[in-house]
């Protein structure tokens, strides 16, 4: 099990570092200074001389790489332009608020995929199969910022049962959180969720013509077991797989959710920072979605591992 | 009769190399006799059509503005009703459809382009291959819209940056696809027979390995097309996109959110115009799919 674990970190390195090495890249081989873009016409050439030595732009490439790269490996990401305080100070205020957005909205997509994939695969061909099937198909075609302005304007703006926007932490009680959560990580999650109810349905539709089902019936086991303790746990299977790719297209979606709906999280915090140059935010907010997301998808090869322990011996 | 579609190892025998050649030759006809590709290849049929004819359709500067037409409901004189600066909606679907779908045509070929040419490279040649899975696996988990988003702010939000910032992103998913099947390819007996002969490298390419597998890379497109499509209205309506000059669907949304209670409409056409696209190419994708690989299509 342990070496599994080691061999699934290994893995992982790639998901942090090739992002961050392409923001590097873009940042520093892209034409323009940036420190003269970042401080505005105004500035002196003194100033600008100033800034670029404090970035280390003055530096040779390389020199600049392993500088960033030690700035990494010892959490110390440089100041923000803007805020001209510590990004390791800033970006954790809002990332708390993404984290818990994307939670909300995987366990939403979970959910609903298993559910409707479920229900769809058992009435097979039958009207209600045929319903699930085109929703899906509708619902993986859903823009989810257009979904979203649309559950505002039913929802919110004209039965007025959630607020248009705004965030309550959930220090602030369950019911005040979850107004606030619900819609966006419908909106969020709505795309998934079509996605892995079309896996669920195909792959219980094959599980339920496997030989141990045909046995486990044969054996008069109620139905009920059949598909809740047999068919269910391997079809699932592979909804759990993607749930780590789902995350990643969450948390790229939760940039315009985030905006849509006012939540102070990483991807309003990243579109901001973008429109005032503040580099080291930048990076500093494609570093902590990047670590995130490798937390995340090794979280889930330990529940994949578990669910199916031949995994841990391949 | 059933086709084989060799596009997975299992399926792969001495003598289904002729299985490549029928599929890819009656893949048209096969599209024309299925109902859900049919009803796609009508509506992006429409879209092209309502893209390229816009000028004519829609005559006019879509941008123009018109104070005294704020906010009319959509009715006989304006069909899809106009915004908060008396713009023609209708004239801004039709007119941003062009922009969207020119940036989604542009981004699926280059991408795919790129794709392939590394994906047959990777699959022929192992060194390469460890580096080049390892940058797919780091693209791959990253969402690509905050990397586009990241980019258009270091690069400025234009249509370049867009197209460029897109196509990156999307490599990463086609040229996975493309590598397994030059993988599953290579190791048919008509690729040894044409090495055993000495046709060379790339001829072996161009002539046997492409054709063999451009269905998963159509199917592919597709797919990709929808993604593209998808990417530059979100990047363009969290305003890292086109740029606030252009048009799309996507910026068309930008402001519209913000009138949502007076005039729903505005945000409810652009948005119909952006998803009537993703799922005509997305129900293409499927089809395609069901037709090039029968093994899925007995699922569904």
């Amino acid at each position: 099990m342990l070496r599994y674990l080691g061999k699934r970190f290994l893995l992982i390195l790639p998901t942090i570092f090739v992002p961050l090495i392409l923001v590097f890249l873009l940042l520093r081989l892209s034409p323009g200074d940036p420190a003269g873009m970042m401080l505005g016409d105004q500035a002196t050439a003194e100033q600008i001389a100033a800034l670029r030595t404090q970035l280390g732009l003055d530096q040779p490439i390389w020199v600049q790489f392993l500088l960033w790269l030690k700035g990494i490996v010892t959490l110390d990401l440089g100041n923000s332009i803007f805020f001209r305080e510590p990004v390791m100070q800033i970006v954790p205020r809002y990332a708390g608020v993404t984290i818990m957005l994307t939670l909300v909205a995987l366990t939403l997509a979970i959910l609903i995929g298993i559910t409707m994939g479920l229900i769809s695969a058992m009435n097979r061909n039958r009207p209600i199969d045929r319903g699930v099937v085109t929703t899906a198909v509708l619902g993986i075609s859903l823009p989810e910022f257009w979904f979203a302005l649309l559950l505002i304007f039913i929802f919110a703006v004209t039965l007025r049962w959630f607020p248009v926007a705004g965030y309550n932490p959930p220090s602030a009680g369950v019911i005040a959180f979850a107004s606030t959560i619900f819609l966006p990580a419908l909106a969020l999650g709505v795309r998934q969720s079509a996605l892995m109810t079309r896996m669920m349905r195909s792959s219980m539709l094959d599980v339920l013509n496997e030989p141990y089902i045909t046995t486990a019936r044969a054996q008069g086991l109620p139905e009920s077991k059949v598909i809740g303790q047999y068919a269910m746990r391997t079809a699932a299977m592979p909804v759990v797989t993607v749930a780590g790719l789902s995350a990643g297209y969450m948390l790229g979606g939760a940039v315009a959710i985030e905006i849509i709906f006012a939540l102070p999280g990483l991807g309003r915090m990243l579109v901001e920072a973008v429109g005032r140059r503040d580099y080291p935010l930048v990076e500093g907010g494609v570093l902590t979605i990047s670590l995130v997301l490798a937390v995340l998808n090794l979280a889930i090869d330990l529940i994949y591992a578990i669910l199916d322990p031949r995994i841990r011996y391949q | 009769m059933t086709l084989i579609q060799a596009t997975s190892p299992d399926r792969l025998s001495g003598g289904d190399e002729e299985a490549f050649v029928t599929t890819n030759r009656s893949v048209w006809q096969r599209l024309l006799a299925n109902p859900t590709a049919m009803a796609s290849i009508i509506m992006l049929t429409i879209l092209a059509l309502s893209a390229v004819l816009a000028p004519l359709l829609a005559p006019g500067n879509p941008l123009r503005v018109s104070p005294a037409d704020r906010f009319i409901p959509p009715g006989a004189e304006h069909l899809f009703g106009t915004d908060n600066l008396g713009r023609d909606m209708l004239k801004m679907v039709l007119h941003g459809g062009r922009t969207s779908l020119l940036v989604g045509l542009v981004v699926t070929v280059i991408s795919m382009s790129i794709a392939v040419v590394l994906g047959a490279i990777s699959g022929f040649y192992r060194q390469v291959d460890v580096v080049l899975m390892r940058l797919v696996d780091g693209l791959m988990a990253f969402p690509g819209i905050v990397l586009a988003t990241a980019a258009a702010g270091i690069m400025g939000p234009s249509m370049t940056t867009v197209i460029t910032s897109l196509s990156i992103v999307l490599i990463a998913p086609s040229l996975r696809i493309v590598r397994g099947q030059v993988l599953v390819v290579r190791e048919l007996q008509m690729i040894e027979a044409a090495r055993a002969v000495g046709v060379p490298t790339l001829r072996l390419f161009t002539r046997y390995i492409l054709p063999a597998v451009s269905s998963p890379i159509l199917v592919q497109a597709s797919f990709i097309f929808s993604a593209a499509v998808l990417g530059e209205a979100g990047l363009s309506f969290i305003g890292v996109g086109i740029g606030p000059k252009e048009l799309s669907w996507g910026n068309a949304l930008t402001e519209a959110r913000n009138y949502i209670a007076q005039a729903p409409w505005i945000v409810l056409f652009p948005g119909l115009a952006l998803m009537f696209t993703i799922l005509a190419l997305n129900l293409l994708g499927d089809s395609l799919r069901d037709i090039l690989d029968p093994r899925l299509a007995r699922r569904r």
